[in-house]
């Protein structure tokens, strides 16, 4: 029954499913970017501040959610904040709120790193034009900084994509859950579904990531 | 909130094993994913044909698609064409398929950084390509990608957390049975952060401290 | 000089793309002779060396190093190379290997010779030089005078006939350019055969044997240096000269 499985795709709704499956993330991570874009700019403008408190409160919390596995903070956020604050959060918020504190973190430190690559002699002939800080500021740093962040924010949306997936284990419905179920209800008729299903998953993701992870690379090469 | 030590010193056991379980899958990933890395960047910087456009569709497949959904097809989808191996096994192929192009790209970018200049100095003493390759171009560009290769290692680690989707008890997958057993969720979740720490902050402070060493000795001609 | 023919170049033709660098040189250098070879930047003076060195393959033409043919990718060209030595502008010494095993990397790699005598004749080298204690520095720790004397060394290790040099004071600071031009002459003094890219006129006059001017591809002048230097016969080569003259205005003045 080697090359039956692959109908398992087209009876009723199943590939339908399977692409409403795959919106449940993508529709997560689109969320968590569109929050973490303009969060992670304050966030990365906070990080070069000269304050030291603010320099170690912000240094803890990006290394904090930077070495922690993204599962280990979804587990913290929907198993533990559940109920230690007798919060009742959906998986689905407690998904939302993981992944924009993540990009807020990832974020903040890529236009930290945008910020503190501009040469200070920058600045120095901005100053020596007779600009002020906010004409420095517009004119001078964010151009220079928009080539550079522009094709790392698009990277950082592909990560996102690929890290929602991690959702499943928190008991989420969505593409891969979906596919078992599939799977589960044609096991006995088509035997081979497993292969099919999954390969088709992997693609799908594939699909999703590949075009913004070339437009990102494209991007950056005319840019540079 | 009291914790319940008892319960913590009870199942330390448990997270023992899921601990070395994390750090075994980690290990033999790593150590594949730096194979597969160097292989590919050589024929990648050598543009070689053929080789060379399989390496880069493998490339973008690998960076392309989470980890979990690989393995759910190693480890679910193949036994139906007859490949069947243990969850651990699917661990570390997995892990080495992902990581692969990650370290792929970090060597490839190192060796791209040895100036054309080096190649030709070595030429001119009458040196082979593969004798150039070994003693001039491989130490500079390992060394120029050092930072890539850690700041992947960490990450390759962070990722076998993933690895509770295919039933392998690790570190997750305790602190979620645990959950679900007793609700001692605070104590589970400290457990499970507290080993993450344990694992990931000496790995994180070597590369660092690695780090800092190279940027100090750095080369510079 | 009425030594052996060493070198040849015959019909000597290198392009790149569109641009023709090179148009059909023809010079032969014999044994122990010095030849200078000056010329406006972008003559094709170092393109010219890099085709002797087999760096670069010519479109056409040939060179000859004792009677065999020189070309890149062909199967005697590791061979040929271990013949000529070759020292670039940027030195290029190996900044992941200290300065003894950049010196005998290749004589025990790529000659087979035994790591023990290697280290000796680069020890006798570098004393000449007084590098000797610099022998396990690395390259990072020396000044460019003193990297680039390590990089003539190198390939003097190889016991080379030939020896090329591509501008090897162009990116030192001026202080620097003396020691490894005193280098260069005492090499000379010693009977080697060189050929000599370079910018430093009074250098230029000093070593060479024979100076060959190359102008737009081709060989414009390849005369003794007195001659070049004091009555050059073509109108290229005065206005060449020129562009170097305003030192001695200026020095008049004062």
């Amino acid at each position: 029954m080697q090359d039956s499985g692959i109908k398992v795709l087209f009876m009723g709704k199943n590939f339908l499913r399977l692409l409403e499956g795959l919106w449940v993330t993508l529709r997560i991570s689109l969320i968590a970017v569109i929050i973490s874009i303009p969060l992670g700019i304050l966030f990365g403008m906070f990080m070069t501040l000269k304050n030291p408190i603010s320099r170690a409160v912000s240094r803890v919390y990006l290394e904090f959610i930077r070495i922690m596995p993204q599962l280990v903070l979804l587990f913290i956020a929907y198993f533990g904040v559940t109920r230690t604050f007798g919060l009742n959060l959906s998986a689905e918020v407690s998904a939302v709120i993981v992944f924009v504190l993540w990009g807020t973190a990832e974020m903040g430190d890529l236009v930290r790193g945008a910020l503190i690559s501009i040469p200070k002699h920058q600045y120095d002939s901005a100053a020596a034009l007779g600009m002020n800080r906010i004409q420095t500021f517009w004119y001078v740093v964010i151009p220079q900084t928009m080539r550079r962040l522009i094709p790392l924010t698009i990277n950082l949306t592909t990560r996102m994509i690929k890290t929602t997936s991690l959702v499943v284990l928190i008991g989420m419905t969505e593409v891969l859950k979906v596919g078992k179920q599939i799977i589960d209800a044609n096991r006995f008729e088509y035997p081979t579904a497993a292969l099919w299903i999954y390969g088709v998953i992997f693609l799908l993701y594939f699909l999703a990531c590949w075009p913004i992870s070339m437009l990102a690379k494209k991007l950056e090469k005319r840019w540079r | 909130m009291g914790l319940d030590f008892g319960f913590m010193q009870k199942y330390l056991p448990w997270y023992i094993d899921a601990a070395i379980l994390t750090v075994r899958v980690s290990f033999f990933g790593i150590l594949f994913s730096l194979v597969v890395g160097v292989i590919c960047s050589v024929i990648r910087y050598y543009k070689i044909p053929v080789l060379q456009r399989i390496v880069s569709v493998y490339i973008e497949i690998s960076r392309n698609t989470p980890l979990l959904v690989q393995l759910f097809f190693l480890y679910f989808g193949l036994p139906k064409i007859g490949i069947v191996w243990s969850a651990e096994i699917c661990a570390v192929v997995g892990l080495a398929f992902l990581g692969g192009s990650y370290m792929s790209e970090s060597i490839r970018s190192g060796l791209e950084s040895v100036e054309k200049s080096q190649i030709e100095s070595a030429a001119s003493l009458g040196m082979s390509k593969a004798l150039t390759m070994k003693e001039v171009i491989f130490p500079q560009a390992l060394a120029s990608s050092v930072p890539g290769i850690c700041a992947n290692v960490i990450f390759l680690i962070k990722e076998t957390s993933v690895v509770s989707g295919i039933a392998l008890a690790d570190l997750m997958y305790v602190t979620k049975d645990l959950i679900g057993l007793y609700y001692e969720t605070d104590e589970a979740l400290i457990m499970l952060v507290a080993f993450y720490l344990v694992i990931l902050l000496p790995v994180s402070v070597l590369a660092s401290l690695i780090e800092r060493r190279l940027r100090y000795a750095g080369f510079g001609n | 000089m009425n030594g052996e023919i060493q070198l040849q170049v015959s019909g000597l033709v290198k392009r790149f793309g569109e641009e023709t660098v090179l148009n059909g040189i023809d010079f032969c250098v014999r044994k122990g002779e010095v030849v200078v070879v000056l010329g406006p930047s972008g003559c094709g003076k170092s393109t010219l060396l890099r085709c002797m060195n087999g760096l670069e393959s010519p479109d056409a033409g040939s060179i000859f190093l004792d009677g065999e043919a020189i070309s890149a990718g062909g199967k005697n060209i590791a061979q040929l190379r271990q013949k000529i030595g070759m020292v670039f502008q940027s030195y290029d010494l190996f900044p992941n290997k200290n300065i003894i095993d950049n010196i005998t990397l290749a004589p025990v790699k790529v000659q087979k010779r035994s790591k023990k005598e290697a280290e000796e004749q680069a020890e006798k080298l570098l004393k000449r030089v007084g590098l000797w204690e610099k022998r396990k520095a690395y390259p990072r720790e020396l000044s460019g005078g003193q990297k680039q004397r390590v990089a003539i060394i190198r390939a003097l290790c190889m016991n080379p006939e030939v020896m090329l040099f591509d501008e090897v004071t162009a990116a030192l600071d001026p202080e620097m350019v003396r020691e490894v031009l005193d280098v260069m002459i005492e090499l000379a003094n010693q009977g080697m055969t060189m050929v000599i890219v370079t910018h430093e006129m009074q250098f230029a006059r000093a070593i060479a044997d024979r100076v060959i001017f190359l102008d737009g591809g081709s060989i414009v002048e390849d005369s003794k240096p007195d001659e070049f230097f004091t009555n050059p016969k073509t109108k290229r080569a005065k206005d060449f000269l020129q562009t170097f003259a305003y030192e001695k205005r200026r020095t008049n003045i004062n």
